[in-house]
């Protein structure tokens, strides 16, 4: 099938009063920016709704193929051009329903005439495709309600367009239309599907991992960069910054008991990401966490890791059932990296008992003996910053 | 000792000589990334990524999911695999064993094999052509029935069997799988492997297609029941254990894709030569042709009355030209093959069955001298 343009419906951003034009404009250059590797893309937005094309065949079907994963779209539909003369439009017409499963299915016809001095009108010309589709193309029925399909057909001066599928978008808002905040990413299932909820509100997500060379190895650091290359998918880069955090854990091993060493752990966390975040003027810090899914994530946790900033901390899965999340996991492509068995920063100091309630007055004169302040502050100045997604070099291409 | 370089090598179903690209593949393989796929560190993680877009690339060309891609030690390994490991892991489902009468040795003896563990076997007919008799196997073909394995290209003649067909009988009549053993017919002529028209299983072997000795796989067309016959630490996702070769199988990748791009050129070319061979061998009076017009492109199977096969390899040979007689396999046992006798050959031409196939390499010269050469051995052993 050659389609001509692939028209879409925006989500959300209907509902939008003066700010429309913000919201659009931004959809379209997120649309810029992850299909920067079609050369031919053009893009023409109206008010309602947004149009691509490009004149060459395999790349409007990529778009097709990469346009569910893009927020800020309600749905999409692939639209073909043919010559104004019914011929034509009867041609076009049985080559679109043909590819679709049509047997047993119910058909309509929704004509629209712009052009007004076309020869038929609207009754005779919806009658005369549907009956030239129905005898070309047995198996179906005609129903005026709710039919299977429905082929939109607009006649204008200088050419016809139709369409007959309606594809689901992902919904929410553009990214980057609400701002930017700070993600937590440790490498497991959780963190990754916290990205994509944010995300999918429209808000630009840069995240931070916690490297502890040599108690976690290279191969989990990639793991977190591979999860980054996947979301980055949604729209919009993504920068990483990895804080070299050795140092850190060993103090707090040497200089809190050994059932609060995971609390003081999550709270330098805490306070490292809240540097950083301050640094790339983000707004917000999201985690993965879960209420009750760990120790750490007890209410009582929560309170005590929260108590050392005054940063909104966004858990958008508090809610959530472990099952939902890998259900979401498994939908956005990450389940699969996340349960590569590496070592985390989490999973290396793991004390036997860890305190479930621990109490943010002991918290704060255990950490008091040892000066964290400048550890966290060179910690955060030794950071790595990757961005994502990294230009594709194919290392195995010579060898496939 | 023969000089092999100068030979015309008209053996390419008994294998092929590896493609210079995949064996470069295969020795770069082996120099940088020898780790093995399943260890923790660095180097491991890499050869598996590289195993992972090999087994992608594979199911990508054939239509399949990664994951239901196994890798093997070639076809043997997988015809062997497909039979037993779906027979005792869908028992509940029957106990027949339906196979063709002109399988390939590795198909007819893991079938019979089966016996023991309490399974029935039988086989199903094929006409002159060497094509299955479609009635037998609706006939034949019962509730009872858990494996039909009916080859794609026989190896032997070069038939065709009606995949698409069986495909559909197997599938509407019975809870049955069909294997299909595709060791001729992968990138020589198109595999369909979708739907309801294709069949469940397919053998696939490397170094019928140009890749390595020792290198094939398995392909699911879905997730289904299949018990291991290797069994150990688990890898390829547990239906085939032992550490995963995975220069062999990148090299295979590469191989399955160069066939595949090749294949449509190069089956008009080897038609053409088949047609022509057949042609040419009307002339002699005492030559029968066994392969059809019908059949594979690459494989060209013809008997000469009253001669053992052997005679005319030797004398063959002796011109330079390497052929083979009816099959690689069988070449050593002086018996007549099964196909043979299954395609009811006359018992004055059953033993002078030779067979020559077509594969990379082969120039419309070397097809001339073939030609000159056959007379002249013809004229040494049977018009003297």
């Amino acid at each position: 099938m050659k389609w001509h343009e692939i028209l879409i419906r925006y989500g959300e951003i209907t509902t939008k009063g003066r700010n429309r034009k913000l919201f659009i404009n931004r959809l379209k250059e997120n649309l810029r920016y992850t299909f920067a590797d079609i050369p031919n893309l053009r893009i023409r937005s109206e008010r309602d709704r947004m149009y691509l094309s490009s004149n060459v065949d395999t790349e409007m079907e990529e778009l097709i193929k990469r346009l569910p994963h893009i927020f800020g779209i309600h749905s999409f539909s692939p639209v073909a051009q043919c010559e104004p003369t019914i011929e034509e439009m009867g041609k076009l017409a049985v080559e679109i329903v043909k590819d679709m499963n049509y047997q047993g299915k119910t058909f309509k016809v929704n004509a629209k005439r712009s052009f007004k001095k076309f020869p038929m009108d609207t009754y005779e010309l919806q009658r005369t495709l549907g009956s030239h589709v129905l005898s070309s193309l047995p198996g179906m029925t005609v129903q005026m309600k709710n039919p299977d399909i429905e082929l939109r057909v607009e006649v204008r001066e200088k050419a016809v367009y139709m369409m007959v599928d309606v594809i689901s978008g992902a919904g929410g808002l553009p990214i980057g239309s609400n701002g930017k905040a700070l993600l937590l990413l440790s490498g497991g299932i959780d963190s990754p599907v916290a990205a994509y909820y944010m995300m999918k509100r429209g808000v630009r997500v840069e995240a931070i991992h916690f490297f502890s060379p040599p108690f976690t190895s290279d191969q989990s650091l990639g793991k977190v960069k591979e999860l980054c290359e996947k979301i980055s998918r949604f729209g919009g880069n993504i920068r990483l910054h990895v804080i070299p955090f050795t140092e850190i854990q060993q103090k707090i091993q040497n200089s809190v008991p050994e059932n609060v060493t995971m609390t003081s752990t999550r709270r330098m966390m805490m306070k490292v990401a809240d540097v950083v975040r301050k640094e790339i003027d983000a707004k917000a810090i999201v985690t993965g966490e879960n209420l009750g899914q760990v120790a750490s994530q007890t209410l009582e946790s929560l309170a005590a890791i929260n108590a050392v900033t005054t940063t909104p901390i966004l858990r958008p899965l508090i809610t959530f059932d472990k099952l939902e999340i890998i259900e979401v996991a498994k939908k956005i492509g990450t389940y699969d990296i996340s349960i590569r068995p590496f070592e985390d920063c989490c999973t290396v100091f793991t004390p036997a008992n860890p305190k479930t309630k621990p109490r943010i007055d002991k918290m704060n004169y255990y950490e008091s003996f040892t000066d964290f302040d400048e550890l966290i502050e060179r910690a955060v100045k030794n950071r790595e910053i990757h961005t994502f997604p990294k230009k594709q070099t194919d290392e195995f291409l010579d060898f496939l | 000792m023969i000089l092999k370089d100068k030979m015309i090598y008209l053996d390419h179903s008994a294998t092929t000589k590896p493609d210079p690209a995949v064996l470069q593949t295969f020795v770069q393989v082996n120099e940088h990334y020898y780790a093995n796929p399943a260890s923790l560190h660095q180097m491991g993680v890499e050869s598996n990524a590289l195993l992972s877009r090999a087994r992608e690339q594979i199911a990508d060309i054939i239509n399949t999911l990664p994951e239901q891609i196994i890798f093997t030690s070639g076809g043997s390994e997988s015809n062997n695999f497909a039979i037993k490991g779906l027979a005792r892991a869908n028992k509940h489902r029957g106990t027949k064993i339906l196979v063709s009468s002109i399988e390939h040795a590795s198909v007819l003896e893991s079938a019979k094999a089966m016996e023991e563990e309490g399974f029935t076997i039988e086989y199903i007919d094929v006409d002159k052509n060497g094509v299955i008799l479609i009635d037998d196997l609706k006939k034949k073909l019962t509730k009872d029935t858990v494996v039909v394995s009916i080859m794609h290209v026989n190896n032997e003649i070069g038939a065709i069997q009606p995949v698409a067909e069986i495909a559909k009988i197997v599938h509407q009549n019975s809870r049955a799988f069909y294997h299909m053993d595709a060791v001729q017919s992968f990138g020589k002529i198109p595999v369909q492997f979708t739907g309801e028209d294709g069949p469940d299983a397919i053998t696939v072997s490397g170094h019928k297609i140009n890749a390595l000795k020792g290198s094939g796989f398995l392909a699911l067309r879905k997730q289904m029941n299949i018990q291991p016959i290797i069994h150990g630490g688990g890898q390829e996702m547990g239906f085939r254990s032992g550490t995963v070769a995975v220069p062999q199988d990148v090299a295979l990748a590469k191989a399955v894709r160069l066939a595949i791009e090749k294949q449509s050129k190069k089956a008009a070319q080897f038609s053409k030569w088949r047609d022509e061979l057949h042609e040419f061998f009307k002339q002699f009076s005492y030559v029968s042709t066994l392969s059809s017009s019908q059949g594979a492109p690459h494989i060209i199977s013809c008997a000469v009355q009253g001669l053992k096969g052997e005679i005319l390899v030797n004398a063959m040979q002796h011109e330079g030209i390497i052929i083979s007689t009816s099959s690689a396999c069988s070449s050593k046992d002086h018996s007549v093959s099964h196909v043979v006798k299954a395609i009811q050959v006359e018992p004055s031409y059953e033993k002078g069955v030779i067979r020559m196939s077509l594969g990379e390499g082969i120039t419309d010269a070397d097809i001339a001298f073939f030609k000159t050469a056959f007379s002249k051995v013809m004229h040494q052993v049977k018009e003297f």
